[in-house]
């Protein structure tokens, strides 16, 4: 039990140092003549037995970019990571880097580092032979390796762990190494499958910046698969929102959130209440809504509707209030129920034609029960907020 | 995590505790009256010095290894166990290699095929081997009549014949371990080295091999115990000409009734075999993964 117990306070004081050091050294000096690398896909097409995973995908990375492949499972998205690693040979399309064609190449010679969702350490060597492994490989001199191993050890803070093997090491830990062990190799692409995942979620957010860190530091051009929209946000500097094989939108984490391209990227990033309408009028850059609940909103849209057309408006939760005036924009709402959620308060009001609707408020310390936001009534008037931006979509667009 | 400390650390002794002996008891009376006792009666009786067994003495073992032709005996069924063990390793693992990348459906296939042989008798499998093997057997009228041979090639009787059928006899138990471990290593071990710059081969090396050790061990021993003490395919393939340990039991018991002499034969073929398993799993210990 004591030993469980140092392990934890360890493993604390491991992950505090690290979160402490990337915020006292985010100018740590990079290593020499690194320069960052672009990457292209052109026309990506990949299918398995007849089934098409991947669908003419394009996408360029610029150097030292992170770009999100994030969409659900079978999407496509780690297949298509697959196929830059040199895993599987794409049916067709091109992978370049820095203009020059990979495609050709076994994945012993794309210079591509990956960090796996399960690390893929290598169990039967310590964690100073695991992060030595791919130097080995290439041929460098022991003296080069053991130099190379005990910089990168320093650069994720595992110096002490160096003869440990990779089962006495917490998950966190596990992940330091193989970002030490990609790193190494002075890759020129960095890949990252689905790196989170198997974090505790405390964790994340230390090994998020650890790795947004280390991506700087290293110039790196990367590319990160997941299906968590809140790590994409967090660390990409786009996001390429995926469906079906294909690239539904990208974009930076702020557009793909705020303006999203279709009805599918809104609904997987971020919730959303989707009410539906009927464009009423056009004027010069959106649309008068007549909303079914009896609500008349006034949306910004660069899409082309005509009047009567039926269509959905998404509204964030958080870009929605609860008001005790009615008004013409304000749709009469009874309350059903309110879950407090970290700083949030999220209520749940059902309009008078049935409608769900999710409104999100900041929480105030110490206040938990929506009765007292809402003065007790249980009833309110529920509109847009003043950032509001609300989206706009083709109701036949599924 | 817990569970993970406590494995690594081995204290508070839960493991080990609380055993219920009592469950091991029939299996344990069992070859306490069928192995422990007889073992012991074998060694009483290799302490007779005469075939009569009127006499104690040390003369059979003395006469055992003091003679050329036994010791060649024995050197030659511990070379005969590492033929068989080498000759299955070199075609048992690239076909794991090959299992591995496999479908599920294919693995079925592949497993009904590996087991296929474990269905018939291990004498109709020797005896199917003497028709491949023989003079006018298969193997040589293809040789002869592709005109690759004038005469035909004596595979009967020869070590080589006898390794050739013993790999094909011998082949599930080294199959089936390391299928086994192979399929449940971790592809991302192996696209990680990939990706890291190595090369297929090194790969093997560096990281299939170390991994699939304990699995490989499985087998090696399996194959090794059973291709020195396998009787029937020693004695039909290799026939008269070539003597092993078994054979020379047999010959000692049944022909020349010299039941001591035949005693100290027998625990040699014990300690043979005792020897390779130990070997064996001295290497495991370079094996351990955790």
């Amino acid at each position: 039990m004591q030993q469980a117990l140092a392990r934890q306070l360890l493993k604390a004081a491991v992950t505090n140092s690290a979160g402490i050091a990337a915020i006292l050294m985010p100018t740590l000096a990079a290593p020499a003549a690194m320069t960052a690398q672009p990457l292209t896909l052109d026309g990506i097409t990949h299918s398995y037995g007849g089934g098409l995973a991947v669908d003419n995908v394009t996408l360029e990375v610029k150097g030292g970019e992170l770009v999100a492949l994030l969409g659900p499972s079978g999407c496509g998205k780690t297949t298509l990571l697959r196929i830059v690693a040199g895993f599987i040979q794409q049916g067709n399309g091109k992978v370049t880097i820095d203009g020059r064609p990979i495609d050709t190449l076994p994945p012993n010679r794309r210079e591509i580092g990956i960090v796996f969702q399960n690390y893929a350490l290598f169990p039967h060597m310590t964690v100073a032979e695991n992060i030595a492994y791919g130097l080995a490989a290439r041929g460098e001199s022991r003296e080069v390796q053991a130099q190379r191993v005990e910089e990168m050890l320093a650069t994720v803070q595992m110096a002490r762990f160096a003869d440990r093997k990779p089962k006495q090491l917490s998950g966190g830990q596990q992940q330091r190494v193989a970002l030490a062990r990609a790193l190494a190799m002075r890759p020129r692409i960095l890949l990252l499958d689905e790196p989170f995942a198997a974090l505790d979620k405390n964790l994340r957010l230390d090994m998020q910046i650890e790795i947004k860190r280390l991506q700087r530091q290293f110039a790196l051009t990367a590319i990160m698969v997941t299906h968590d929209q809140d790590e994409a946000m967090a660390i990409a500097d786009r996001i390429a929102v995926m469906s079906q094989g294909r690239i539904e939108q990208l974009g930076t984490p702020v557009q793909v959130y705020d303006e999203p391209a279709t009805l599918f990227v809104n609904n997987f990033i971020g919730s959303s209440n989707l009410l539906n309408g009927q464009v009423e009028a056009a004027f010069e850059d959106g649309y008068r809504v007549a909303l079914a609940n009896g609500a008349v909103w006034s949306v910004v849209s660069k899409a082309r509707f005509e009047p009567g057309q039926p269509v959905v408006v998404s509204v964030r939760p958080e870009q929605m209030l609860l008001a005790d005036e009615p008004a013409p924009d304000r749709i009469p709402v009874t309350l059903k129920l309110s879950l407090p959620i970290g700083g949030e308060l999220i209520h749940d009001v059902v309009s008078a034609s049935a409608e769900s609707i999710k409104v999100a408020i900041a929480r105030r310390p110490g206040i938990s029960s929506a009765d007292m936001a809402l003065g007790g009534t249980g009833t309110a008037y529920c509109g847009l907020a003043d950032h509001a931006r609300p989206a706009l979509f083709s109701a036949s667009n599924p | 995590m817990a569970g993970a400390a406590v494995a690594a650390t081995g204290s508070s002794g839960v493991p080990g505790e609380k055993v219920d002996w009592r469950l091991a008891a029939p299996l344990g009376l069992t070859y306490l009256a069928f192995f422990a006792a007889p073992f012991a009666i074998l060694l009483g009786v290799s302490f007779y010095a005469d075939p009569e067994q009127t006499r104690l003495g040390f003369e059979s073992w003395t006469k055992f290894y003091g003679d050329a032709f036994y010791l060649k005996v024995i050197l030659d069924t511990l070379k005969l166990g590492v033929f068989a063990v080498v000759a299955t390793t070199l075609l048992a693992y690239p076909l794991a290699l090959v299992f591995r990348a496999a479908s599920p459906r294919a693995q079925r296939v592949l497993i009904f095929t590996i087991l296929m042989p474990l269905l018939t008798s291990v004498v109709i499998r020797t005896f199917a081997w003497i028709v491949i093997l023989a003079r006018e057997g298969v193997i040589n009228q293809t040789l002869i009549g592709l005109g690759i041979t004038a005469t035909p090639l004596n595979l009967l009787q020869t070590e080589l014949g006898l390794v050739i059928a013993l790999t094909q006899i011998e082949m599930p138990l080294m199959l089936l371990p390391l299928l086994t471990i192979m399929n449940q290593m971790d592809q991302n071990l192996i696209d990680a080295s990939r990706a890291l710059g190595a090369s297929k081969w090194r790969t093997f090396f560096k990281v299939v091999l170390p991994l699939t050790l304990p699995g490989w061990i499985a087998g090696a021993t399996l194959v090794f115990a059973s291709a020195t003490t396998a009787f029937i395919s020693q004695s039909v393939i290799g026939g008269a000409r070539l003597v092993y340990l078994p054979a020379l039991i047999y010959q000692q018991v049944t022909v020349v009734y010299n039941w001591p002499f035949a005693a100290v034969a027998s625990l040699t073929l014990l300690f043979t075999v005792l020897a390779g398993i130990m070997a064996l799993s001295w290497l495991g210990r370079f094996a351990r993964t955790s």
